[in-house]
């Protein structure tokens, strides 16, 4: 309902605009968000200023023939801007256009927040330039996105923004970790924090060994094909089968490794899996 | 009116000769429904009026009044005849009602008889039986029935060290910048469909896959699509899931569509769902000398072992079933009525039904726990 506000006024006042059209009250064409500024009026008397704009409506009393000044405040909204001046006498109008200020923020989507190493192009950037006030920077900026990871290498690109909005598309490296992602304009800089996660395990491998009635099964440190550990807490699936039984367990992966027990049975087959990468198989020959 | 005559006079003496002949050979076999309101006979005067009055005991929870009416009762304690009943560490025993009981005499002589007794738990998730064989004996002219007892496992106070793995997630704050990502939901895949026709509707089973290193709460939705695109039918996943799943790991699901065909529909839209939740990765549960038996009795058993410090209240076993050819022919599942305890086996039997048992290839079995305040 507040929204429609100044449309409403802007309906009201545009008989005013159309008697007013010979008359002439100077704006600048065009100014910048946040400008603070004052323009002549002509004629004598009071007059009442109005000034319809995107984000609302301004009005107010004046004497004809004084300069009308404007805070910083007055106009923080980019957009296009109709100014009238209703007197007893006459009516003046004028339009200008307010522009975004220079850039002050950026709201940077890094996507996605957490992706498996060696993955190209894996990663999406895409910053929003604001300025001070909130509206989007459409005139093209020259806009950094520096990637860098836990070994202090960095990728950097530059691009320019495309009415207002500049993307990239990023590798995630090949050692796991949490990255640094970086947009920036001039001296205006976001971040966010990119998790470089390791991928599926290269190879799993387990060796056994005989306690009382169970085999102790423990596999070597689990890493995948970028020599990273697999993080704790993965899920690693022993199987052993025997003379038509098996027994299983699936245990997380604690400091590098998983381990576990099942029962000793002498000709048992036991085999090893972690999501969809099968390990090594150990036929046990000791046990009852 | 001369057959209508005659109809009436065959059902009238079809009726008597029914009568008499249930009289002389009546059925020994009998099934009972607790009733508070039912008077008990007071000293039973058979076997079975001796276990139909002990299980009806049981079911109103008068513990006293059937351990006093026990035969063995000096080998035992009241306590540990409650505790084999209603189980302990909060079990699903612990919150059961007995539902019903059929009794089955195997024999009997003058002075004992021998009497299986099935007895039908209602819990939470569903009913499950505790099958029992009582021996009833004769004292004077009444009947009194040994309980065989089942010692529940008990666990000598001690510490025991464990690595515990955690998760914790700390979720975008409201005062954070539009543009400040979330965490990332975990990615999930599905890694096998199989559409079946059974029992008058339609039965969508699978496997999921957790491909994240964080732990996912997950749940599967199906719809069923008609020729023209149009939603017969969707349904979530419920109770054939484990909806916590941690890093790589897979978990079978089962929806059922009853009164639907495959005939009916053109084709099936998958959706997974995840979110990202804090999770422990303990306990870890070993399911072991799993079998699978043949028909009469098909189904799937083994033992839960409890390789953790920490007791977990109530354990759920579900099995996927594959072909020879590696193609999922069913999934079931079943809820162990007692607790499990640091090292200590629990049974479990999942049924299967006979005509899946007989294609039965290959199998898998997966255990989720529930400790105290927490799902696992």
């Amino acid at each position: 309902m507040r929204s429609r506000i100044p449309i409403l006024i802007g309906i009201i006042l545009l008989p005013y605009c159309a008697a007013a059209q010979s008359s002439s009250l100077r704006f600048p064409q065009r100014l910048e968000a946040g400008t603070a500024f004052s323009t002549p009026s002509s004629g004598s008397g009071s007059g009442t200023l109005y000034v319809v704009g995107p984000g609302g409506v301004l009005r107010r009393e004046i004497q004809l023939g004084d300069s009308i000044a404007f805070g910083a405040g007055d106009f923080p909204n980019a957009g296009h801007y109709t100014a009238i001046l209703a007197a007893a006498s006459s009516t003046q109008s004028s339009q200008f256009d307010v522009v975004p200020s220079k850039p002050a923020r950026v709201s940077f989507l890094a996507k996605p927040s957490r992706l498996p190493v060696n993955r190209s192009q894996g990663i999406s950037g895409v910053g929003y330039i604001f300025d001070r006030f909130g509206n989007l920077t459409l005139d093209p900026q020259p806009v950094s996105f520096a990637l860098s990871d836990g070994s202090g290498r960095t990728q950097t690109q530059t691009t320019s923004s495309h009415h207002g909005v500049a993307w990239v598309r990023m590798n995630s490296a090949a050692k796991a970790g949490p990255a640094t992602f970086q947009a920036s304009v001039g001296n205006v800089r976001e971040k966010r924090v990119v998790q470089q996660v390791p991928g599926d395990p290269c190879s799993i491998r387990i060796t056994a060994h005989a306690s009382g009635n169970r085999v102790v099964l423990q596999t070597d440190p689990i890493r995948d094909c970028s020599g990273n550990a697999v993080p704790d807490g993965t899920i690693v699936s022993f199987t052993e089968t025997y003379l038509g039984s098996q027994s299983t367990v699936d245990v997380p992966i604690k400091r590098d490794v998983a381990r576990t027990e099942l029962p000793s049975r002498n000709g048992a087959v036991i085999s090893v899996a972690s999501g969809i990468v099968m390990g090594n198989e150990i036929h046990w020959k000791g046990g009852l | 009116m001369k057959r209508g005559t005659l109809l009436a006079l065959f059902i009238a003496l079809a009726t008597v000769a029914m009568v008499i002949a249930g009289m002389l050979w009546p059925d020994v076999t009998g099934s009972g429904v607790p009733n508070a309101q039912a008077k008990l006979m007071g000293s039973a005067t058979s076997p079975q009026g001796a276990v139909n009055n002990l299980l009806q005991l049981i079911a109103r929870r008068d513990w006293q009044s059937a351990y006093s009416s026990l035969a063995n009762k000096s080998e035992f304690s009241e306590s540990e005849f409650t505790r084999d009943l209603i189980g302990n560490y909060g079990s699903l025993r612990t919150y059961a009602t007995l539902d019903g009981f059929d009794i089955h005499p195997l024999r009997a002589s003058s002075e004992a008889a021998q009497i299986r007794a099935r007895l039908r738990w209602a819990s939470v998730v569903g009913t499950f039986d505790d099958s029992r064989d009582l021996r009833v004996v004769r004292d004077g002219d009444r009947w009194q029935v040994e309980w065989p007892l089942v010692k529940e496992a008990r666990v000598p106070p001690q510490v025991i060290p464990v690595n515990y793995l955690r998760w914790d997630v700390i979720y975008r704050g409201a005062e954070d910048d539009w543009g400040a990502q979330d965490v990332e939901a975990p990615h999930v895949r599905i890694v096998a469909m199989h559409p079946i026709d059974r029992a008058g509707g339609v039965v969508i089973m699978g496997e999921i896959l957790n491909e994240d290193v964080v732990p996912a709460f997950v749940t599967v939705k199906a719809t069923l699509l008609d020729t023209h695109g149009a939603a017969l039918a969707s349904e979530d996943s419920f109770d054939k899931i484990s909806h916590i799943l941690l890093p790589k790991q897979v978990s079978p699901f089962r929806i059922d569509f009853p009164n639907l065909s495959l005939s009916q529909i053109d084709s099936v839209r998958m959706q997974p769902f995840s979110t990202l939740v804090p999770a422990s990765a303990d306990p870890v549960i070993g399911i072991e000398s799993q079998t699978l038996h043949p028909v009469p009795d098909s189904s799937l058993t083994g033992q839960l072992v409890n390789q953790s410090g920490q007791i977990v209240n109530v354990a759920h076993v579900i099995g996927t079933f594959y072909d020879h050819s590696g193609q999922i022919i069913w999934v079931a599942d079943e809820y162990p009525s007692r607790a499990l305890l640091p090292d200590s086996p629990v049974p479990f039997q999942i049924p299967l039904p006979a005509d899946v048992s007989s294609k039965v290839g290959s199998y898998r079995v997966i255990a989720s726990t529930f400790s105290s305040s927490r799902f696992q």
